[in-house]
């Protein structure tokens, strides 16, 4: 909502309140002002001149050269090219040093060879448009003196040039919230400005005088839906005579961000903007039949709307119509088929109450959100009608443009109760945390015109009539805000949350999930964000089969767009979105980790919302073992104890080659390995990438416990390596759970050094070399203790995997 | 013979100043003092000299042997001092040559903050609960007296699942409130973080997943002045001790009264400037006191309880706390960009 200032001062009087002031006091008692801007504050240097002189320029067979009055003793000499002014108007003279809109500033200068002091304007120049000047010539210089409102203001040489033109309002930008569509006006805030600052609020009752006939012989409404229309007046006007509205209207208006058009249309919106009412005027020789039907649109009928498009409308549509068409989509926007035109002679204006809801589906769903729907849309008062129409009709006579015709046509389909509430100052206080005098609260609720029935202000409860404006008010609660408000919600004292003491804290699974995370970056993995939507290709990029389970994804029915459609049931190729960016951005080394649910769809039309670890990474040092390594880690930082790599082959995703499932003893912890590489390439990636997913509530099932102290070793340990040729499928982890099991409890620790294929080994086989660490917790071992386990190692080995001592 | 001691003394003193290292040093000592050595061998001759004489040069001769002892350690010492200084001058490194790299992840700056957040309540007896993304109408909307026909609720603003608006991804975190309400005992006091999407395009100040914290407390006898006094508390902890704050009416439809909490401007104090759009103050959060209505349709009896809640961005917030300019950067993931905080 913009508000002129001066024009709020016809309301309440705060000629003597700073922008800063009223922006501050406003903001606090709930009207948050945006923005205030002063007009013409850019402009500066520019004043009122008078042509006392004007000769042709010596070098030029257009130019003028002009002495000018500016106020300053002696006159100034301006050059100008404009041809419509002569000698003795005043003009619009931009001074030596000027500002104009823009930042374009004037200097002294030479013009072909003579002095210019500075430069007369257009209206044009000031940032204005010929809708604000309609009787000014369009091209050349704006002269004053042919304006009859601006010498009405009696201008004198050298008078500063916004104050003449009026161009000199503080235009406040409010944001209103939804709740108060009443401050969508003028007089509506200015009825929260004298609540404010305590000042009186004068409201003007309108007065039509009328010319006779009656408008019931003329006119027929029908209102087919009262739900979707409650109320609609109407009044008419005859013999109208359509020009420009005056200067003091067009003032408002433009000040208000409202192009002034015409008279009648000038109306309308000028008492849109004071009362919150939007109004609308039709020209009534286009009302076939006499007859307006407030419907809703039968199928297949559409209309020109005012901005020239064609609208086909639909069923849930309301509409304005006569006995055959429609003629406005109401609430929305007029048709072109009755619109106020230069001959328009009879003109019915319309002030109506309609549905919010559906105003706003049918702006919407036309794509038309106008100054009236979204007054609409937030729900008027429907007693505003009335008072609305009834000042638009003063406002024809007043500006002498037409006849207001006897009568007033209101038809209310349903009516409104009276909103009564009980108040109660103790609550009130209780809930506030406040110690406010019952009497200062029915205070407080005055200056909004909340009023009880008593005379007095009451010391105790109280029921209290709330203003058909105040829809938002319903309640006790709400009464607390108003009281609060004027109380000011800064008065109200601050204490700590009191009552019983809350334990509060972190859960276990918290701290699991920050310990986590303190792991992750404790290997050098930095952490990421990703959209938990996805696009359904992702799926094939990450090659999952067409018949994979994990397809089955919830699907966003309005979603913004293809990339975003689906809820992911696997977090894999959102790591790889953010891997593949930080490939393309060239990021040498990338190490990546997100803790991030997946969305498995349930019968019920929810989802299971599971979270899932997962990493991914790229570049120096980054290969399977490394990457293992990591995974290995993140395990032994939560304790989880009795870790199993299997070999995955058939994760289409992983390189088959270099993939592993993790398991906790039986539970599955998740899939690791390198990306395979049509995977890779799929994502444009040439280097080898790897990834794991791990399911965070597996992890946190297996997660070790406080672990208990082990005593230090007391005794030496023997250290005993062992290399041994097998056949290449063996692997190293059956070769290393062979030896545990074989070693008895003396072995502490299995270390692989090394794997050697070459020279000395048969093809197909490999030499495996193990450092083995053995010791007793209550002797020194003896090398014979020792030996006799190394035999029974070898003797194993040679037995189970055809592993021989090399 | 007292001349030949003396002459053994400065001939051990002559060598010892040209002794390079330590075992010229022990060769000396042996030498000399050794038990073949020339000190040892004269006063092996001592027996020759009269009764007189015999202590007199005794006397000396130990002296001498002391002298030499000392001499020797001393030369050892700054023997030894020597080669350190060599050793040390040998080790000498270009200490401005870059250290190896031990590179430590980063957590995202947006989860920084929000853990600097959660902090501050638990700190307070707060508790951190999640809940779900995809939700039903009735605890994103209805339950929080956002009724049918809302704005909020069309499908221009709300990613749908069902053609009927009823399940939905959630458009706040408020929702959670509902899920506190209706399965924890009271008291309750609760912060609730999570992922939030509205059906907005991706822009520098946009984006179709974003991320809110709600607040919440219910007990008997909660006040307004009690949800000031805690937000204020909070803010303080958030933006520093001497952040001065004001509160605004505003509209929600889950609270009344409602408010929106102002702080004054870091950058100018109030004067207006760039940062704070010219205002002087800073919007940073909105809440108000939990609508009865909201209360009941929990099962809560609001005659006996009350309670206050609040809610915000996170986003904006770690915008505006680590000066980043562009929404998208947070989803992003450059690590040239994680690897800054």
């Amino acid at each position: 909502m913009i508000l002129s200032r001066k024009w709020l001062n016809e309301f309440v009087d705060l000629r003597d309140v700073s922008d800063k002031q009223f922006n501050d006091e406003m903001t606090l008692s709930g009207s948050k002002v945006e923005t205030i801007e002063r007009e013409g504050s850019e402009i500066r240097n520019v004043v009122v001149g008078r042509i006392v002189e004007m000769v042709r320029h010596e070098n030029s067979d257009h130019m003028w050269v002009c002495q000018i009055d500016v106020g300053k003793g002696a006159p100034i000499q301006v050059v100008t090219g404009a041809q419509n002014q002569k000698e003795g108007d005043l003009v619009i003279v931009a001074l030596d040093g000027a500002v104009l809109p823009g930042g374009k500033t004037i200097t002294a200068g030479k013009l072909r060879g003579v002095d210019s002091n500075g430069m007369c304007c257009s209206y044009q120049e000031l940032g204005m448009t010929e809708h604000d000047w309609p009787y000014a010539a369009k091209d050349g210089l704006f002269i004053l003196s042919t304006d009859a409102d601006v010498m009405a203001k009696n201008p004198q040489p050298g008078d500063e040039i916004c104050k003449v033109l009026g161009y000199d309002d503080s235009v406040v930008e409010f944001e209103i919230t939804p709740n108060r569509p009443d401050c969508l006006s003028v007089i509506g805030l200015a009825r929260e400005a004298s609540a404010t600052f305590e000042r009186p609020l004068k409201l003007h009752t309108p007065e039509v005088r009328g010319c006779g006939g009656s408008i019931a012989e003329q006119l027929d409404i029908e209102i087919e839906d009262g739900t979707l229309c409650p109320r609609y007046t109407a009044r008419m006007v005859k013999n109208v005579r359509i020009g420009p509205s005056p200067l003091w209207m067009r003032e408002r208006l433009r000040a208000s961000g409202v192009r002034p058009i015409n008279n009648i249309v000038d109306i309308t919106n000028y008492v849109m903007l004071e009362y919150g009412q939007p109004m609308h005027a039709f020209d009534f020789s286009c009302v076939e039949g006499g007859k307006i039907i407030v419907r809703t649109a039968r199928e297949g009928e559409s209309i020109q709307t005012l901005d020239g498009n064609e609208r086909k409308l639909t069923t849930s549509m309301l509409c304005i119509c006569d006995e055959h068409k429609p003629v406005c989509v109401a609430g929305v926007m007029g048709g072109a088929n009755s619109e106020i035109v230069g001959d328009t002679a009879m003109v019915l204006f319309e002030s109506a109450n309609f549905n919010g809801v559906s105003v706003r589906r049918t702006a919407t769903a036309l794509g038309m959100r106008t100054d009236a729907s979204s007054r609409y849309e937030k729900g008027l008062d429907p007693m505003n009608t009335i008072k609305a129409v009834e000042r638009a009709c003063e406002l024809v006579e007043q500006l002498g443009c037409g006849e207001v015709v006897d009568g007033v046509m209101d038809v209310i389909a349903k009516d409104q109760a009276e909103t009564v509430i009980r108040m109660e100052p103790e609550q009130v206080n209780a809930f506030l945390g406040t110690d406010i005098p019952a009497a200062d609260m029915y205070r407080y609720l005055a200056r909004v015109d909340i009023f009880t029935r008593e005379k007095d202000f009451p010391n105790g409860p109280a029921d209290v009539i709330v203003p058909s404006w105040r829809g938002d008010v319903q309640a006790l609660c709400d009464l607390a805000e108003e009281v609060a408000r004027f109380y000011g919600y800064n008065n109200i004292p601050n204490t700590l949350t009191k009552g019983e003491t809350t334990r509060g804290g972190f859960t276990d699974v918290q701290r699991f999930e920050r310990s986590l995370g303190v792991s992750c970056r404790a290997l050098g993995y930095d952490e990421i964000i990703t959209y938990s939507f996805i696009s359904p290709s992702y799926y094939d990029k990450i090659r999952m089969p067409a018949d994979s389970p994990l397809r089955k994804s919830l699907k966003i029915l309005n979603p913004l767009g293809e990339d975003t459609s689906i809820m992911r049931t696997t977090i894999l190729p959102s790591m790889l979105e953010i891997v593949t960016r930080n490939y393309n951005y060239r990021n040498k080394s990338v190490r990546l980790y997100e803790l991030g649910k997946i969305y498995k769809p349930r019968a019920d039309g929810l989802a299971d919302e599971p979270k899932v670890l997962a990493l991914g990474a790229y570049g120096d040092g980054i290969d399977f073992f490394s990457f293992k390594g990591t995974v290995e880690g993140i395990l032994r930082e939560a304790k989880v104890s009795d870790v199993r790599f299997d070999i995955c082959q058939d994760n289409p995703a992983y390189h088959p080659g270099r993939c592993a499932l993790v398991y906790a003893g039986d539970r599955l912890l998740g899939v690791f390995g390198q990306i395979h590489p049509l995977v890779a390439l799929g994502y444009g990636i040439e280097a080898e990438v790897y990834a794991a997913e791990l399911s965070f509530e597996a992890l946190y099932e297996v997660r070790g416990g406080k672990p208990e102290y082990q005593p230090l070793p007391k005794f030496p340990a023997a250290t005993r390596d062992i290399a041994v040729v097998c056949a290449e499928p063996v692997t190293v982890g059956a070769l290393e759970s062979c030896i545990r099991d074989a070693a008895g409890g003396l072995l502490r620790e299995v270390t692989l050094f090394d794997i050697y294929r070459g020279p000395g080994i048969l093809p197909g086989c490999k030499s495996v070399a193990f450092s083995l660490v053995l010791r007793a917790d209550d002797r020194s071992l003896t090398s014979e203790e020792a030996d006799a386990a190394m035999q029974s190692i070898v003797g194993a080995l040679a037995d189970k995997l055809d592993a021989h001592l090399r | 013979m007292r001349q030949q001691l003396e002459a053994i003394r400065a001939a051990a003193a002559a060598a010892m100043e040209k002794a390079a290292n330590a075992e010229d040093l022990e060769a000396l000592r042996v030498q000399y003092l050794g038990k073949k050595g020339e000190l040892t061998a004269m006063l092996k001759q001592m027996g020759k000299l009269s009764a007189e004489e015999r202590p007199i040069i005794g006397q000396l001769a130990n002296e001498v042997r002391a002298k030499l002892e000392a001499a020797i350690e001393t030369r050892a010492e700054q023997l030894a001092s020597k080669a350190m200084a060599m050793r040390l001058l040998a080790e000498t490194v270009d200490v401005t040559i870059p250290g190896t790299p031990q590179k430590l992840g980063k957590q995202h700056p947006m989860y920084q903050v929000l853990d600097e957040i959660k902090d501050i309540f638990i700190g307070l007896g707060f508790e951190v609960i999640e809940d779900r993304e995809v939700e039903l109408a009735d605890y994103n909307f209805t339950k929080l007296n956002v009724e049918e026909g809302h704005p909020a609720r069309e499908w221009s603003d709300t990613f749908y699942f069902t053609e009927d608006s009823s399940i939905l991804l959630r458009t706040q975190t408020s929702p959670m409130q509902i899920h506190a309400m209706e399965s924890r005992p009271l008291p309750i006091r609760m912060i609730a973080p999570g992922r939030v999407y509205r059906k907005d395009e991706v822009d520098a100040t946009h984006s179709p997943m974003f991320h809110q914290i709600e607040g919440m407390a219910i007990d008997k006898g909660i006040t307004m002045a009690d949800l000031k006094g805690t937000l204020n508390t909070v803010v303080r902890s958030l933006y520093g001790e001497n952040t001065v704050t004001r509160f605004r009416p505003h509209h929600f439809p889950f609270t009344e009264p409602s408010c929106e909490m102002d702080i004054q401007c870091y950058k100018c104090h109030g004067a207006g400037c760039p940062t704070c759009k010219g205002e002087g103050w800073i919007e940073v959060l909105g809440a108000g006191m939990i609508h009865p209505k909201v209360l009941e349709g929990c099962g809560i009896d609001s005659t006996v309880y009350s309670g206050w809640a609040f809610g915000f961005g996170l986003e904006r917030l770690a915008l505006g706390q680590y000066k980043i300019s562009d929404l998208r950067l947070i989803f992003e993931n450059d690590v040239r960009f994680l690897e800054q905080f």
